[in-house]
């Protein structure tokens, strides 16, 4: 801890009180709101409320549309995770090899990181579009094989491939930081020993990176979650027929197309109460790999 | 590497040059759609080679969707947003390590916490504070009972109101709060010796005098990996411009731009698509983050890995 302080505190107090104010105006209040909000009945904008308790969640819990979206979300979630996690990992498992034209493939899986979520929604919209994009192809010999307009599966595999193609870039990152965090002299002695590069990668590289992986795979569900929105809203407007109504986009749906603030208030309560229990287990993992290294 | 793999290192291209292409793939069919006329866009076998109507398209594209001003708001925004990010975290940072108060742990979990309060899932009630900033205040001091007592002593019916519904204000402020910023701050500045801020002191280096002419400039690296995540983050902003701004004219953002070049029923009344101009407009959206991850790259991978996220 620091021995050397700075005195006058009444500084100190005013450097953190722009954050603290902005915090509380735009962060706790609303949370609070909303958890105030998903136990009354509110008329929009004023007007009475009346206290309801858990009315809302009870309608919530018992309306099918809302396990609809909760499945599409896991659906969403576990695969488009497992997608660009899995793809992230085997690419950052052999440019880690640095070979020839190292920098040239770090640059080249990096730019998608940048991509606004619509933008990628946009395009992946055209690629996957039945009359002109990639697989009308296969409409040409099978008319109305492929139409994500239409068919529930095909889009949410849509939602999906955008999704994890927009999150492989932040994967790549990170799997390449730690693969390289791993000393040279570990890899050098396993060699000597005889392990060849695949031995090293399955047994050497792969379980020192656990931590990382770990840690990528609660911040990817995590986001699956939460940051999903520009996606499904420019891809599918969460159709057909709520097949890719994910749990933000059902949030924002009801409150503000539906205007049932009690009950997107609701769904906002038990999407905040997951997204802290990720948090949680995030953190709980953080401390240990402190232990960890 | 260490030993001569042949087989391995050729495999280990096809893999790497695999990638490359899946990851390039939309992009280019994106790219290749913008460079042809709405007829050919439109016909089945999808064109794998660009056409000559790329300048005609983005020439079209920037026009339908006045990109001229969409473009100068999001820079207003961003650069708002990046200046403010990292303003509020550095002196947030500067304040929990250099001084030493009761309630510092308080003022660091309340920040923490808000990592877990991500704007999707308060976005009804947000949007409900932006409509009114200060109704947070006038709720305690209805509350309180404060309003009453006001009204009662001088007459004054206290009714704070603060509009940031369509204004950079709106589309600024509540962006600037980072937890993540402040942790890298927090981290960097832990690493600052004691002798060193004893050394201002002993010079007569008040705080602030210390964390100008000291911290500032030996945050640089800092701050420019904050930056260069931040300007991605600010823009590619989407939900909360896609709520607060109504007046797209005047305000529009270029992300929410884009959901109005999706050719749907809506835009095309029906018609055929114009698949070419919306997949223009795309990357002209998606080029100027692109540009900025790839120059700063170094600095943006090293930020991005110490805030973990």
């Amino acid at each position: 801890m620091r021995r050397a302080y700075f005195k006058a505190n009444w500084i100190a107090a005013l450097l953190v009180a722009p954050q603290l104010l902005i915090i509380f105006v735009f962060f706790y209040w609303p949370a609070s709101q909303a958890l105030y909000w998903s136990l009354t009945l509110e008329q929009p904008w004023g007007g009475g409320n009346t206290w309801v308790g858990f009315e809302n969640f009870r309608t919530l819990l018992s309306d099918a549309y809302y396990w609809n979206s909760v499945r599409v979300s896991f659906v969403f979630a576990i695969a488009s995770t497992a997608l660009a996690m899995s793809m992230a990992l085997v690419l950052a498992l052999f440019a880690d090899r640095q070979l020839r034209g190292y920098k040239f493939f770090r640059v080249g899986m990096i730019w998608p990181y940048a991509i606004a979520a619509p933008a990628v929604g946009l395009a992946f919209r055209f690629v996957f579009n039945p009359h002109a994009g990639i697989l009308s192809y296969i409409n040409e010999v099978l008319p109305g094989f492929w139409d994500p307009t239409v068919n529930g599966t095909q889009a949410v595999i849509m939602v999906v491939v955008a999704g994890a193609w927009k999150s492989i870039a932040y994967n790549f990152i990170f799997f390449l930081a730690a693969l390289q965090s791993i000393p040279r002299s570990l890899i050098e002695a396993s060699a000597m020993d005889g392990a060849g590069p695949m031995r090293r990668m399955r047994d050497l590289q792969l379980p020192l990176i656990a931590p990382t992986f770990f840690f990528i795979l609660v911040i990817n569900i995590t986001d699956s979650f939460t940051d999903s929105f520009g996606i499904v809203d420019v891809l599918t407007g969460g159709g057909p027929a709520r097949a890719t109504d994910l749990l933000v986009y059902k949030i924002y749906a009801d409150g503000f197309r539906g205007f049932d603030y009690s009950g997107a208030a609701a769904q906002s309560v038990i999407l905040m109460v997951l997204v802290m229990a990720l948090t949680f287990v995030q953190f709980r993992y953080i401390e240990r790999r402190v232990h960890y290294t | 590497m260490i030993e001569r793999t042949p087989v391995l290192n050729a495999l280990t291209h096809v893999i790497l040059v695999t990638g490359l292409l899946l990851l390039l793939f939309p992009v280019w069919i994106a790219f290749v759609a913008a460079t042809h006329d709405m007829t050919a866009v439109n016909t089945a076998p999808v064109e794998l080679w660009p056409g000559d109507q790329f300048l005609v398209n983005l020439e079209q594209a920037w026009a339908i969707s006045d990109m001229g001003t969409k473009f100068t708001n999001t820079v207003i925004v961003a650069v708002g947003v990046v200046v403010g990010k990292i303003a509020v975290a550095c002196i947030t940072a500067f304040s929990l390590v250099f001084f030493n108060y009761r309630g510092r742990m308080l003022v660091f979990w309340l920040v923490f916490i808000t990592l877990m309060l991500p704007l999707e899932v308060r976005i009804v009630p947000t949007y409900a504070v932006a409509a009114n900033a200060l109704s947070p205040f006038q709720a305690m001091l209805d509350a309180t009972g404060l309003t009453a007592l006001i009204a009662t002593l001088s007459g004054v019916q206290v009714n704070l109101e603060w509009n940031l519904l369509n204004s950079y204000t709106g589309l600024i402020l509540p962006l600037v709060a980072t937890a993540t910023g402040t942790f890298l701050y927090r981290q960097f500045f832990l690493t600052i010796p004691d002798e060193l801020v004893e050394a201002a002191k002993m010079d007569g280096a008040g705080p602030i005098r210390f964390l100008i002419d000291v911290l500032i400039p030996l945050s640089r690296t800092n701050i420019a990996a904050l930056a260069t995540i931040m300007f991605v983050y600010a823009w590619n902003q989407y939900l909360w411009p896609l709520l607060i701004i109504t007046d797209r004219a005047n305000y529009g953002m270029v992300a929410v731009e884009l959901g109005t070049l999706v050719p749907d029923q809506f835009t095309t009344g029906g018609g055929t698509p114009t698949w070419h101009l919306a997949m223009a407009g795309t990357l002209i959206v998606m080029v100027p983050p692109i540009v900025v991850v790839v120059l700063m790259q170094r600095w943006f991978v090293r930020g991005l890995i110490n805030t973990d996220k």
